[in-house]
């Protein structure tokens, strides 16, 4: 081949006619390249549906999060609580998503600072009821909504903002969270009635399943479901964190989580549909490091590092939906080609990615952090998850350096320390923190953090000074 | 030709203390520091003997140079001038003798009592510091923000953004009307500035009327055609009797390019010039008119008016129950600590040591990149630099300040030094601690003393599983001011440090 092009090119040259040739339609034939584009926009009518075992309806497996909604400032609401939400445009990308098959839309009366749920309401009401499913939560995590009075306000105010009178799929919402998830559990839902109130409400068929949603101590996640064994309550759904770091390594991460096997397992035996979330933990997996992206781009270099995740998540039969907060249009197209219909995976591919991918991603020992921005609002003012993002972004990248000899240790400490002004204002960094752990039981990943935050921030004042950082324990 | 010369290294000068004053990434100083350290008075302050004795070894031989070349206000001055086109349009004036020397008085005064805000404001150098760090460098930094965003845009780290923020209004406004009152009599009359008020102008002029090299007139070509009064910025030049009053002449070289029959020479003065030397002094006795001068001293009342702290907009932490996630919550903008004593950086030695050397040309608040440093606003040490942790603190590796200081006001100080300097002592104000009054764990403070000098202890002594609460221990304590930047409390921290007069070492 190399031997064809340099006597074209001397051939050319002999002619001497140069470059201008090149476009004569006999060279041009040698190239061809007639097909204008690839294929980008998914297909209509492909999408690929699972059955829920109890009512028998269709649900497709790519669900539509909406914790993320775009912002009429172009990002989505996750980055800028304050900034509006582009009704608009969620209207566009809702209307689309139904139209190639998408009927699974979750939300919450939490997420975007608690507007997700009138905006998800104002896009479906313009669609026939039976064209969607909702999900939406019982979000009641601070203690002065314990009551079984704030409780119900909390669904009645559900069913108002997404303009229905019944909703396809209600959750529990965050069980296990909390420094005590069983203590937490017990007063949110058992002591004050609720979760008899929701059992009356699927009766009445207000909620048509009921489920949970799962983070944090596994004794709750155990518990909930003996008490299905014990035949005392039947959950018609559980929604977990599955992805194919979170299968063998969750507990690695943090010894106070589970791994994915273990809670995918327990779902199974029972014959209950899983729910997916953190598909892509955050965007994590949509983002990986250079070798590690260069590895699944070898084995597939015409689909997405993302789209790896996503099938990942969706091939285990027992999943019903996988869950996506997909802030614009052009992550929608991605995961609808993705998902339409599901190319699964092999097992042999399945634990490449769990087991060596993963494996390899550990050793880069960033911040379990998806950026859910469940911590916040700090009321110190720290900028939580962005300081992580930022960490973790410098960690993948190569830019954390703790040696001052080494030769790349000036590069690394002006990324990190212009890098960490730009992402975050200085009274909202790290060594802002206080420590009082206000912030703590509201992760979901069960991070550390103002421990993580005091080590960064003593990662930040070592470079400053030019000294050495100092040495972290591997995760 | 001596104007092409004069005129190439003012430029030179000129760029390179601009840029001194403008650069906030701490590396031009290592390169240009010794623009400022030649600068005269600074250099007195400094008892900087070398550059004293070289300044006025260069005076006495060439003249006032330095006026034209070394003093950036000079050179600003000319600049202004030399955009207002209209040609022909100085005139010969009699010198303001009293004016003058009233000045230097004046100065001389401030200096040996120590009221180093009447130093700071008459200083030439100082004024232009003040210009080019107030009014200049916001546009500077600015300019480069708009590089930093391009730089993040395109994931570089050539450039980093800085904050603009006002650090002394009466200080902003006394660079402001000290640029509009000097702009002015630049356009409209050249060094009128230089040589009624300036006191290191008064100082260099009486010496270079012993100058070596001198401009003077050959009587015999004059013909007396006014063309060198008319263009001489300085109106120091008498054509009618040939001569020019040396006390005034910044030696530019203007009235040499500008004279057809080559009646004016730089050089040693004859003796035959040495006779109209003496009619000049009648001249100036005579003294007929005097232009009306805008008197500079309005100033320092105009900052004491305006010199009120700005109140910020009180809003309190979001510290309501969490119902639903993401969002900031606010945070309320410090106040600077009261402090009976004002601190003053790590090398100043003690505050009389900065009131009396500090000619307040905020070279060393351009420099800080902590944004610890600004202009005080107190009427004593008005415009000098004091210290406050409201944005940063004095961070142990850093000690620009005192590298760029010209004045002798912040000493030379390395890492190893600072360290160990006490500029003031940590104070812990019980009633502002979120410890004892949200009941939340905190002991930031401790966690970021460089020190080790603050030790968590339990609030009550009895008992032992009482809050714990910061205590300074005070040998250990430098001053430098983590522990008041990251406490949490708002809008006075919890902990915040006092000066001490006199720095001491630990």
């Amino acid at each position: 081949m190399n031997k064809n092009n340099i006597s074209r090119r001397s051939f050319l040259k002999a002619l001497g006619l140069g470059g201008a040739v090149v476009a004569a339609p006999a060279i041009v034939s040698c190239a061809k390249g007639d097909k204008p584009t690839d294929e980008q926009e998914p297909p209509v009518g492909k999408m690929t549906y699972r059955k829920n075992p109890k009512t028998g309806e269709q649900v497709s497996l790519l669900g539509y999060g909406m914790m993320r909604l775009p912002t009429i400032k172009q990002n989505s609401a996750r980055e800028d609580g304050d900034a509006e939400i582009d009704q608009d445009m969620v209207n566009q990308q809702v209307d689309y998503a139904i139209a190639h098959g998408i009927n699974y839309f979750d939300t919450s009366p939490a997420y975007c600072q608690g507007k997700s749920e009138r905006c998800t309401g104002i896009a479906l009401a313009r669609h026939k009821r039976d064209e969607y499913f909702i999900a939406t939560k019982l979000s009641n995590f601070s203690p002065d909504t314990w009551s079984q009075e704030a409780g119900i306000a909390m669904f009645q105010n559900s069913l108002k903002e997404l303009q229905v009178d019944y909703v396809d799929y209600l959750l529990l919402h965050g069980i296990g969270m909390g420094d005590d998830g069983m203590g937490e559990y017990e007063e949110r839902y058992v002591n004050n009635g609720l979760l008899d109130y929701l059992l009356g409400q699927r009766d009445k068929g207000t909620i048509r399943n009921l489920g949970f949603s799962y983070h944090g101590d596994i004794a709750v996640f155990d518990h909930l479901l003996e008490m299905q064994d014990n035949g005392e309550i039947q959950w018609d759904f559980v929604q977990i964190e599955l992805n194919y770091l979170d299968w063998h390594y969750a507990k690695q991460i943090n010894d106070r989580n589970t791994d994915a096997e273990y809670l995918y397992g327990e779902l199974v035996k029972r014959n209950i549909p899983a729910v997916i979330m953190e598909p892509l933990l955050g965007g994590r997996l949509a983002k990986l490091p250079d070798p590690l992206a260069k590895k699944l781009l070898e084995r597939d270099p015409e689909h997405s590092v993302a789209s790896w995740a996503f099938r990942y998540a969706g091939t285990p039969q027992g999943v019903l939906t996988v869950l996506s907060g997909m802030t614009f249009m052009h992550h929608l197209k991605e995961n609808l080609c993705t998902y339409s219909p599901l190319k699964p995976l092999t097992d042999a591919e399945m634990r490449w990615l769990d087991t060596e991918l993963a494996g390899e991603l550990m050793s880069y020992n960033t911040i379990p952090c998806n950026d859910c921005k469940y911590c916040m609002p700090c009321p110190y003012g720290i900028d939580i998850p962005a300081i992580f993002v930022h960490y973790n972004k410098c960690l993948t990248e190569g830019n954390i350096i703790r040696e001052a000899q080494s030769s790349e240790y000036g590069k690394a400490r002006r990324a990190f320390l212009i890098g960490y002004d730009r992402s975050v204002p200085r009274l909202r960094q790290a060594d802002h923190c206080i420590g009082c752990g206000q912030c703590q039981s509201h992760c979901p990943q069960r991070i550390r953090i103002p421990q993580e935050l005091q080590r960064i921030a003593a990662y930040a004042e070592a470079i400053k000074q030019g000294k050495d950082a100092p040495v972290e324990p591997q995760r | 030709m001596l104007r092409k010369i004069r005129v190439t290294l003012a430029a030179v000068f000129f760029v390179g203390i601009t840029l001194l004053l403008l650069d906030f990434t701490g590396t031009l100083h290592h390169w240009l520091g010794w623009m400022a350290r030649v600068q005269f008075l600074p250099a007195v302050l400094a008892l900087n003997a070398v550059v004293i004795i070289g300044l006025v070894l260069l005076t006495l031989i060439f003249g006032r140079i330095y006026c034209s070349v070394i003093c950036p206000l000079g050179v600003m001055q000319d600049i202004i001038s030399h955009f207002n086109r209209k040609k022909n349009r100085f005139t010969h004036s009699p010198a303001m003798t009293w004016l003058r020397l009233a000045m230097l008085v004046v100065m001389v005064v401030a200096v040996a009592v120590g009221i180093g805000s009447l130093v700071a404001l008459l200083a030439p150098y100082s004024s232009y510091g003040r210009i080019a760090t107030n009014l200049l460098q916001p546009v500077y930094v600015w300019c480069n923000n708009g590089l930093a965003a391009i730089a993040e845009h395109y994931d570089s780290y050539a450039f980093y953004s800085r904050e603009v923020w006002m650090r002394s209004l009466p200080t902003f406004l006394i660079a402001l009307a000290t640029f509009v009152i000097i702009a002015v009599l630049a356009w409209r009359g050249g060094r009128t500035y230089c040589n009624t008020i300036c006191p290191v102008g008064t100082v260099l002029g009486y010496l270079s009327k012993f100058a070596w090299f001198k401009v003077y007139f050959d009587a015999d070509k004059c013909r007396s055609c006014s063309l060198c009064s008319k263009n001489c910025k300085a109106s120091c030049i008498d054509y009618k009797t040939h001569t020019v009053d040396y006390t005034r002449c910044v030696a530019c070289g203007n009235c040499l390019d500008k004279c057809k029959f080559d009646a004016l020479h730089y050089g040693h003065v004859t003796k035959q010039d040495a006779r109209s030397e003496k009619q000049e002094t009648r001249n100036e006795k005579q003294e007929a008119r005097s232009e009306k001068q805008e008197p500079k001293t309005d100033e320092a009342r105009r900052a004491f008016l305006l010199g009120g702290a700005i109140v910020a907009a009180d809003v309190a932490l979001a510290q309501a129950g969490k119902k639903v996630d993401g969002g900031l919550a606010v945070i309320e903008d410090k106040q600077p600590a009261r402090r009976t004593v004002p601190l003053t950086p790590p090398g100043s030695l003690s505050a009389n040591n900065m009131a009396r050397h500090c000619t307040a040309c905020q070279l060393c608040v351009a420099k800080c990149p902590n944004d610890v440093l600004r202009p005080s606003t107190d009427l004593k040490t008005l415009m000098q630099p004091t210290m406050s942790y409201e944005r940063g603190f004095c961070r142990p590796e850093c000690t620009r300040c005192s590298e760029v200081c010209p004045a002798g006001a912040i000493r030379p100080i390395d890492v190893a030094q600072k360290s160990s300097i006490q500029i003031g002592h940590a104070v812990w104000v019980r009633d502002n601690c979120v410890i004892l009054a949200d009941g939340v764990e905190c002991g930031n403070c401790a966690r970021h003393c460089p020190s080790q000098a603050i030790m968590m202890v339990p609030s009550d002594a009895n008992d032992d599983e009482s809050p714990m609460v910061p205590a300074v221990d005070r040998s250990k304590c430098i001053g430098c001011g983590a522990c008041e930047y990251v406490c949490p409390a708002r809008p006075f921290s919890a902990i915040y440090v006092e000066g001490n007069e006199v720095h001491s070492s630990i």
